[in-house]
């Protein structure tokens, strides 16, 4: 049974309103730098022959600003949060606690200079030469020291299920991040990876797999356990659902790398168990869209007046499309036509504005009140508009990019009656290009709801006084 | 691979599934004692937990999703060394070199192994074969009136040859021009199907160390001057004087060779560029001009098609 104890904690909330408002900043970076690369798409002109901006250089940066620097920063800030809170005690360490804050912040700073320069291993999102990933195990070191610290001084009975999933993020992260990079360094801005050709890819995709699983999905599960019911004011539906798809889906993650390798040298044998184990996992997935969304039931009409309530909740609905989506792509013969068209990018961005961006957008929204002492956000009704932003943004993006991606695919394969090849590749291209276009728009529809979050979240911060004139409590109604 | 880690990848892989297909079992069944719906009284910062069932639906797909993996990794190899009961395989193994690429897709043909892209060859061979055969005993300079025959070569140019010669066959730097008449190792059919079945090596030695700057300057100006392009006249005269080494390959009147795929310098097309100062580079540092060989990879009767394709380019002008 429970024991839940009443005395009042002296959480550490700094730590968290740092990284909650880097995780706003890095967002709005971020995106902006994903826009105007797919304006660069658009109109090529717009690199203006400076090698620092070409989009070579831009895209690494864009990936390791919207996944690291606003994705990550968005798990520090809510993974102490959450820790603290449903452990009933103040963080194991302050000092490793701030260490990891200003630690994080220097390796996006690092990743900041170096990527422009060129500087790369060339692995996708583990481009960060070996001085920088040094720093990125460190200060990770920190962080699972921190965290699993809290835990064991924790003052409640059991291990709440959203630690589960923060904690198998960390691990992980720490395992892959490791692996991955292993490297040889030649000189301060140059290393060679300990691993060659086909084991080489291997690792590279075991790594760039899971740090979709463990860290955009796993970690972002956790802040989903925590924030939904807390929102929604609702029970979490199923404890055994829990146990079965969170032991599920980190046992069955780790193997799915090489389904990025079809129909390449990886052996047969490893592409059928990577393709099989994708497969399977698309129902452990959906275990936790399902245990999210009825933790709702009987609670439905919030989503109607509750704009953050909606973000969460949508936010489920597109984890669960592209985590069906995910396992389609991942069967041989569909991803014969999908595969290096634009419908991956299509379905990573279903993920990562749909998932991700949109769970953590929540969640900070739950939070920057919290934290900050206030009643509620400086306008409801901007966060409505940032709703809707974000979710025409959205769909925007993912139906060019489907359209795009499939016309693509079809293209490339179409023969003709004497088994020549239909379309050259340029006429491919200029299929995609009116789509291109339009995930420019939804891209910026998407900045501008993080522009008007920024906004929000400045004047909530900086006003001591409701719109309405009364002055808003000075502290969190308990 | 050897047999310990071929058993290392059968127990994990089988031992993940089996592992899964308990959990799923044990938690059908509501082993807590708390009533079913009823709340397992944790409690966290406000959060209780119900101890619902699992969906009926979910957990027979999960089931369902078993199974087929299971299945999958029966019939196709997956399972460390067992190479599946339907024999599938996406390519030749361990192959090295061409020629070991080659002699193994004929044994496994003779061996009636199902090897992905061997099948997907002989098919396309055994489907589209007889479109490109109907072309064969036909000339190369009926083949480039042939409009059929044409839209062939199109595609085939589009495909195999546009990477260096442009969609438009009109060259750039360094690829050249195939719609202008000109051709360094011959335009007639014949030329031209020996340059696509065996492809062509040109080699424009350096004249650095044997000329000099001066020597390279004087020459360039002379070799431009052949074109009638306007040169230094003290330079030019200075540059024909040393022109026989170039002679041996270029003609004393400067016109090529065909044999040695030696351009001509007179018609003012520069492969390599036309400014006084390409011209140098080119004396003082050389060329190697590479045209990759066809055969082996497009065939006889496909390359002449697309013979009669590039003939009918030239013939346009």
């Amino acid at each position: 049974m429970s024991t839940t104890l009443n005395q009042p904690v002296d959480y550490n909330l700094k730590v968290v309103k740092q990284f909650t408002v880097m995780t706003i900043i890095w967002g709005i970076v971020g995106m902006s730098l994903g826009v105007l690369i797919a304006a660069q798409l658009v109109w090529p002109a717009l690199n203006f022959d400076i090698p620092y901006l070409t989009y070579s250089r831009l895209r690494p940066l864009h990936t390791n600003a919207v996944i690291f620097a606003f994705g990550t920063s968005a798990l520090f800030a809510t993974g102490y949060y959450v820790v603290q809170k449903t452990c009933q005690v103040r963080l194991f360490s302050d000092r490793l606690a701030a260490f990891t804050f200003w630690g994080w912040q220097a390796v996006i700073i690092g990743a900041v200079i170096t990527l422009p320069m060129g500087i790369t291993t060339t692995k996708e999102y583990a481009e960060l030469e070996w001085p920088l990933s040094i720093l990125i195990a460190i200060v990770w070191i920190a962080f699972i020291i921190v965290f699993f610290g809290t835990l064991a001084i924790r003052r409640t009975s059991h291990i709440y299920v959203a630690n589960w999933f923060y904690g198998a993020f960390l691990i992980a992260v720490a395992m892959l991040h490791i692996g991955n990079n292993l490297a040889i360094p030649v000189s301060f801005t140059k290393s060679y990876s300990i691993y060659a050709g086909a084991v080489d890819a291997m690792m590279q995709w075991w790594y760039g797999h899971n740090a979709v699983g463990f860290l955009l999905t796993a970690g972002f599960l956790g802040m989903m356990y925590y924030f939904v019911p807390k929102q929604a004011e609702r029970p979490v539906y199923s404890y055994r659902l829990s146990i079965v798809h969170f032991w599920a889906l980190i046992t069955i993650y780790i193997w799915a790398g090489p389904h990025h390798l079809h129909y390449t040298a990886l052996p047969d044998w490893a592409q059928s168990v990577g393709m099989v184990m994708s497969v399977i996992l698309f129902v452990p997935s959906w275990g936790g869209m399902i245990n999210g969304i009825m933790t709702l039931s009987g609670a439905w009409h919030k989503l109607r007046t509750d704009p953050i309530l909606r973000f969460l909740i949508v936010s489920l609905s597109f984890y669960g499309m592209s985590t069906f989506e995910g396992p389609m792509m991942a069967i041989k013969s569909v991803n014969a036509l999908s595969h290096y068209t634009d419908w991956t990018i299509g379905h990573v961005h279903s993920g990562a504005l749909g998932w991700v961006a949109m769970i953590s957008i929540g969640a900070i929204y739950h939070l920057i009140p919290v934290l900050f002492e206030r009643d509620r956000m400086y306008s409801v009704k901007l966060i409505n508009t940032h709703f809707w932003l974000h979710t025409i943004g959205v769909v925007l993006y993912i139906v060019a990019m489907w359209i795009s991606g499939v016309t693509q695919g079809l293209m490339w394969r179409a023969v003709n009656s004497d088994g020549t090849l239909t379309y050259s590749f340029v006429e491919s291209l200029e299929a995609s290009y009116p789509f291109y276009f339009v995930r420019f728009v939804g891209g910026l529809f998407v900045v501008a709801g993080m522009l008007i979050m920024g906004y929000n979240v400045w004047k909530t911060i900086r006003t001591n006084k409701l719109r309405s004139g009364e002055p808003l409590a000075a502290a969190e109604p308990a | 691979m050897s047999s310990f880690w071929s058993w290392w990848i059968i127990v994990l892989t089988l031992g993940t599934l089996v592992g899964i297909a308990i959990l799923l079992k044990w938690n059908m069944n509501n082993f807590t004692d708390v009533e079913e719906g009823e709340s397992m009284g944790h409690e966290f910062d406000g959060i209780i937990e119900l101890n619902n069932p699992l969906p009926t639906w979910w957990t027979v797909l999960f089931w369902l999703c078993l199974a087929w993996g299971l299945l999958y990794l029966i019939l196709y190899p997956g399972l460390g060394n067992f190479k599946g009961l339907l024999g599938w395989q996406s390519s030749n193994q361990h192959v090295l070199s061409l020629e070991e690429s080659q002699q193994a897709v004929i044994d496994a043909r003779e061996a009636g192994l199902n090897i992905e892209y061997d099948r997907e060859l002989a098919r396309a061979d055994a489907v589209y074969g007889p479109i490109f055969q109907q072309y064969a005993s036909m000339d190369i300079e009926a083949i480039a009136e042939d409009r059929g025959a044409l839209r062939i070569g199109q595609r085939l140019f589009l495909q195999n040859c546009a990477q260096c010669h442009g969609s438009d066959a009109r060259g750039s730097l360094g690829f050249p021009n195939l719609t202008d008449g000109i051709f360094s190792w011959g335009g007639s059919a014949e030329n031209i199907y020996t340059t696509l079945m065996e492809g062509r090596k040109a080699q424009m030695p350096a004249f650095l160390d044997q000329l000099g700057e001066q020597g390279i300057t004087e020459v360039a100006s002379y070799v431009l001057s052949l074109s009638g392009r306007s040169v230094d006249r003290d330079l030019a005269r200075a540059g024909e004087q040393r022109f026989a080494v170039c002679a041996a390959c270029h003609g004393q009147d400067g016109k090529g060779n065909i044999a040695l795929g030696s351009p001509d310098l007179t018609n003012n097309v520069w492969l390599y560029g036309g400014s006084q100062r390409a011209v140098e580079e080119t004396l003082r540092y050389g060329r190697n001009g590479v045209m990759p060989r066809w055969d082996e990879i497009l065939g006889e009767d496909k390359v002449k098609i697309l013979s009669g394709y590039v003939l009918s380019l030239s013939a346009e002008e």
